[in-house]
């Protein structure tokens, strides 16, 4: 199958959004359908026929431990051996997704391993779905019906409304971004413009290096934990102001997310580096000024300044 | 000592031309980027395993001068685009990061 034309860096913004905000538990196949590894592979091949599947994940005790392919069962076939377990023919290094990672995960696997299908297994490695390409390109579609739809009333909103008049320039140097949510491919873009404009207002180094912790602990958070939201930046007059703020879905417990070690953070997150539980405490301790609201249901915004 | 004369002191890859041959004076090993963030010196080296292009924006942000990944972890080519970008130097060893931290530190403390 060709590689699937979407890429996770390079996309228009709407496409990106679309890809990171989906997960890939909302583009899978569920309940899945499975074999032991005791079952023949004749057995195999009679649960393609019968469900028109061209994949069946072998599981053992709610474990994924195999897969087999459409492509073995024929050379099992071939080969005289389509009475044998599957549990001795199957394939057993299996790449899996997991459920809660974005669907741009899922398309880079796709088009990095040229498998057919893969499995999707929850936090604890249980195994919760599977995901064809065909899935994809559903999800893909019916999110990106949904996304015409808004852009088309907005812009036919805006050309009935007048155009808002831009700020009076006040001397201050300011910087807005849109952070979404799991775009590690973007992640620190916000935080390096904004580092590259304190030095181009003459900033001191290690001022600069404080506000740049400050802001890429701040975006990081976006990335990791929010439902995406907007970071804001105001410099100049001895003064440097972080807004952070996003749309959801809120901390329950503010004093614990203070805590250095404290993390809500998953695995693969973790594994990136990430998670560590100091971002926010990184960020108040860089900070001449920093305040915190936050609650869920609510976004959560976080000011920061620093002063110089 | 000049990156460039640790790859050669250290014996590790260099994987991509067009960094900056700064000065080395010290440097910082840890997989976690908000500790690097909170604690690791300008113009000093990361040592890591973390190769992906979020480590870069790290080293860049708080002015580390190379990454050098360690068990020969396989590079990304968008972490090599994001270094040459941002003119930082990725290096590559097959120690672990206990011994390349240690020849580091033998090797920045040579008179």
């Amino acid at each position: 199958m060709p590689p699937l034309p979407i890429s996770p860096e390079t996309g228009p913004q709407v496409v990106l959004e679309l890809i990171y905000r989906l997960k890939v538990r909302d583009a899978m196949s569920s309940p899945v359908i499975t074999a032991t590894p005791a079952e023949s592979m004749r057995d195999v091949q009679y649960r393609m026929r019968d469900n028109g599947i061209t994949g069946v994940p072998i599981v053992e005790g709610g474990r994924l431990v195999g897969i087999v392919s459409m492509g073995l069962v024929i050379e099992a076939l071939d080969s005289g051996r389509i009475g044998r377990k599957a549990g001795e023919l199957m394939t057993r290094a299996v790449i899996s997704l997991e459920d809660d990672m974005p669907l741009a995960f899922a398309t880079t696997y796709f088009n990095r391993y040229k498998y057919g299908r893969f499995p999707v297994l929850d936090r604890d490695g249980g195994l919760v779905g599977i995901v064809c390409a065909s899935d994809i390109i559903r999800a893909l579609l019916v999110a990106m019906n949904k996304e015409v739809e808004r852009l088309e009333e907005r812009l036919s909103a805006a050309a009935v409304a007048s155009g808002g008049l831009p700020r009076p320039p006040d001397g201050l140097s300011r910087l807005s971004f849109q952070v979404t949510h799991f775009d590690f491919e973007n992640a620190g873009k916000a935080s390096a413009e904004f580092k590259k404009a304190l030095k181009g207002l003459g900033v001191d180094a290690g001022v600069t290096r404080r506000a740049a912790v400050a802001a890429y602990e701040l975006e990081l958070n976006q990335v990791i934990h929010s439902e995406g939201g907007t970071m804001s930046f105001v410099a100049g007059a001895g003064r440097i102001e972080i807004v952070a703020e996003d749309r959801g879905p809120g901390i329950p417990d503010v004093a614990s997310a203070m805590t250095e070690g404290f993390s809500t953070a998953t695995e693969w997150i973790r594994s990136l580096g990430f998670g560590a539980g100091m971002g926010l405490p990184n960020a108040k301790r860089v900070s001449d000024e920093f305040s915190i609201d936050s609650a869920p249901g609510r976004g959560t915004l976080v000011r920061v300044a620093i002063l110089y | 000592m000049r990156i460039s004369e640790l790859a050669s002191a250290l014996g590790l890859e260099t994987i991509q031309d067009g960094y900056e041959d700064r000065e080395i004076s010290t440097g910082y090993s840890s997989d976690l980027l908000s500790d690097v963030m909170a604690n690791a010196k300008a113009d000093g080296v990361l040592v890591t395993v973390q190769a992906h292009k979020n480590a870069v924006a790290v080293a860049s942000l708080v002015g580390l001068a190379a990454i050098i990944v360690c068990n020969s972890r396989p590079i990304p080519d968008d972490m090599i685009e994001a270094a040459r970008a941002e003119r930082v130097a990725v290096l590559l060893s097959p120690e672990s990061a206990f011994e390349v931290s240690g020849r580091l530190w033998t090797a920045l403390r040579r008179p």
